[in-house]
């Protein structure tokens, strides 16, 4: 097998026929079909959807594939959301616009909290690169510090869940206890220009949202490479028997920060897209809650699958939204419940779901579609397109998914 | 900043933030010893941990109802029976949820997790369709109210007295059943070798669930005393399940001793803390204190030395 792969050309090996038809699809649907069928309020709200897509990537990854569980993603969203809103509140608060306050020139909540200097961490801000620079260099470091802390004295499973559990406690109350620089509860809001550009505008809206679309399929990729590189294959190993992989001579711990820190970038790119596209962040995107419920987007999807885990995420925030506009009490107990059936009966989400029920079918009938010579037996389908091998990756969950403490 | 105080007024701050941590200490331990044992012993994350808590809560503040419109004249001794009470209403919810769902999922921790999270969404939607959203407080009776005059200047609260007796007998308790009792010589055995356990005839189904629900009416009674110090909602369990497990965790998780001394540790920081700080920056202090140490220490204070 692995010779039949190298034997082809890269990208064939890197995406195989059914990935690729899985990443079509996608692309269909959030290029085309959403944009021409949705109005740009929904449309913004796809795309607001969609950055928690990014952080349910990076959790197929960490979780999925490589076993850490991760309940402070929300961390590393709110890093990458409130570092864009630093950017975006400096701009909107010029001199000019900010006349009216006793010390102009500074963000409002600075000013109401009396304080009337730039504290000096916010001073490179008014620097886009470095912006985008912090963007990605400051979750990094965070979860590499974390990563290091973590995996290098072997701690992992529930005690990392826990920990990261904790940090994302202790971002969100010093947020909010610092008001005076970071915005508090109400978070930085009003925000207005990008470069002199109005992002409140429709068409900035549809701009930013395929944006995101681009950049979250720029993260489908590199996660698709990683799946498919032998650091994905270490990651399985490792998931599923740790000291055989030690044994082997691999630095586990090694693979288990860089795949971390990966995470942390998408989720800090998708924080970013999210100030962006909804004009504010606040510290209830950062929380326990929060983190927790990106890690549900992950598992509804399928923790195995990446592209199940985009669809995770529009459907649970889909289903949010109308449930919470139209009953508001039921929407704890559809969240509860939801969480409860997909560990207990659907522990592969809709990937696994699809693999089960709709696979056989899908390429039943892409079978009959496109070659008429091969035989409608499915026993002696000679294709090499299709989920007979998902199968077995996802019908029962692998032994290691299940990481003991 | 203490210029302005006497030195016996000194004397009285300290001693009176001191018995402030003291009380918080005892919330804490009472709160952690049921998470020490569900999570401790049987390695079982239980999120809802919280709402079994506040499960405890409401059957006293239901319970404070029911003697006050019906028995007035017993309502002074109604406490005792509340907590009783709540014991029994989280011990039999927390061996239902063993049995419906933890029971499947011991060797998937992880998932564990998600599965309790997504029960205390469901419990807390709950109370608050049945309790309503507002907080709810009970009336204490005449003797739990006021306070003991120690000196002029000391003052101790009486409900504070009170939990921290709680807790004290509490703990005590648990040490007696976990390393006195037959049945925790059978909660250790299967902790440490399940399959073992099961071999030499111990009922390990039997234990799990016996384990579970005593830890979920530990929690019960924790809700039980928290009213004592603050009123109830819907969401007030899910605002300490973190600090209660960074206690368990900080302590060593399969110790008692080493829970009881981080919660002491953590409590009187943070007690300690607020008088010099705001609360949220001494909090975030002292989380990040006990993050860090777990970083460098991820053991905990105290371990059970096991060969493995």
């Amino acid at each position: 097998m692995s010779l039949l792969l190298k034997s082809r050309a890269g990208i064939a090996s890197l995406l195989p026929k059914k990935d690729l038809y899985g990443f079509l699809v996608l692309a269909l649907i959030l290029v085309v079909v959403l944009p021409l069928s949705l109005d740009i309020f929904r449309l913004n709200l796809v795309g607001k959807y969609l950055t928690y897509a990014f952080v349910a990537v990076g959790l197929v990854l960490c979780w999925g594939y490589g076993g850490i569980l991760s309940l402070g993603q929300g961390v590393f969203f709110g890093l990458g959301g409130y570092i864009m809103a630093m950017f975006l509140k400096l701009e909107a608060s010029d001199p000019e616009s900010t006349k009216i306050q006793s010390t102009p020139g500074i963000p409002d909540f600075m000013d109401w909290n009396q304080i009337t200097e730039l504290p000096f961490f916010w001073q490179p801000f008014y620097s886009f690169t470095f912006t985008l620079i912090a963007l990605i260099i400051v979750p990094t470091i965070i979860a590499y510090i974390v990563g290091v802390a973590m995996f290098k004295r072997r701690v992992g499973g529930v005690y990392f869940a826990i920990i990261t559990q904790a940090i994302a406690a202790i971002l969100t109350i010093l947020i909010i206890g610092q008001q005076g620089y970071t915005g508090g509860v109400n978070g930085m809001t009003d925000l207005r220009t990008l470069h002199g550009w109005d992002i409140r505008t429709d068409s900035a809206k549809y701009v930013f949202y395929f944006v995101c679309v681009f950049m979250l399929f720029v993260c489908l990729f590199i996660a698709q490479f990683i799946r498919k590189s032998k650091l994905g294959r270490l990651l399985v190993a490792m998931r599923d028997k740790e000291d055989r992989v030690r044994f082997s001579g691999y630095d586990v711990s090694n693979f288990k920060i860089f795949v971390f820190c990966i995470g942390a970038i998408f989720a800090a790119i998708g924080g970013a897209m999210f100030t962006l596209q909804v004009g504010f962040m606040s510290p209830t995107l950062v929380g326990i809650v929060p983190s927790i419920e990106m890690v549900i987007f992950c598992a509804v999807g399928g923790r195995l699958s990446i592209v199940g885990a985009v669809y995770g995420a529009l459907l649970v925030n889909f289903a949010k939204t109308s449930f919470s506009e139209s009953f508001p009490e039921l929407w704890l107990f559809a969240m509860g419940g939801l969480f409860i059936a997909v560990v207990m009966a659907f522990p592969n989400g809709l990937a696994g779901v699809y693999a089960t029920y709709a696979a056989p079918k899908v390429d039943a009938f892409f079978t009959k579609l496109f070659s008429k010579t091969v035989a409608k037996n499915s026993s002696s389908m000679p294709l090499p397109s299709k989920p007979t091998s998902t199968k077995t990756e996802s019908v029962s969950l692998p032994q290691g998914v299940i990481h003991e403490q | 900043m203490f210029a302005e105080y006497s030195s016996s007024e000194l004397l009285s701050i300290f001693a009176m933030q001191g018995v402030a941590g003291l009380i918080l200490f005892s919330v804490f331990v009472l709160m952690a010893l049921g998470l020490a044992i569900i999570f401790g012993q049987m390695g079982v994350i239980n999120m809802a941990h919280g709402e079994f808590m506040i499960l405890g809560a409401y059957v006293t503040y239901l319970t404070s109802n029911l003697f006050s419109t019906y028995l007035p004249d017993f309502f002074s001794i109604y406490f005792i029976l509340a907590m009783i009470l709540a014991f029994i209403a989280a011990a039999a919810l927390g061996a239902l949820v063993e049995w419906a769902m933890i029971r499947h999922l011991y060797h998937r921790p992880l998932d564990t997790l998600l599965a309790t999270w997504g029960l205390s969404l469901i419990l807390q939607q709950t109370y608050r369709t049945i309790f309503g959203p507002r907080e709810v407080g009970v009336t204490l009776p005449d003797w739990l109210m006021g306070s003991y005059q120690l000196t002029e200047t000391i003052e101790l609260p009486i409900n504070g007295l009170f939990v921290m007796c709680l807790a004290l007998g509490i703990s005590l308790a648990v040490a007696l059943l976990m390393y006195r009792s037959r049945w925790g010589t059978q909660v250790r055995a299967v902790v440490q070798n399940r399959a073992m356990a099961g071999a030499v005839g111990i009922n390990t189904g039997k234990v799990d669930r016996v384990t579970f629900a005593l830890g979920c009416g530990i929690a019960g009674v924790a809700g039980s005393a928290f009213t004592m110090i603050g009123s109830t909602g819907p969401t007030s369990g899910q605002l300490y399940i973190v600090d209660t497990f960074l206690v368990v965790v900080f302590g060593g998780a399969s110790s008692l001793l080493g829970t009881i001394a981080s919660a002491f540790s953590i409590s009187q920081a943070q007690s300690t803390m607020e008088f010099f700080m705001s609360g949220s920056m001494s909090k975030v202090l002292t989380l990040l204190f006990v993050v860090l140490i777990l970083m460098l220490r991820p053991q905990g204070l105290f371990t059970l030395k096991v060969r493995r």
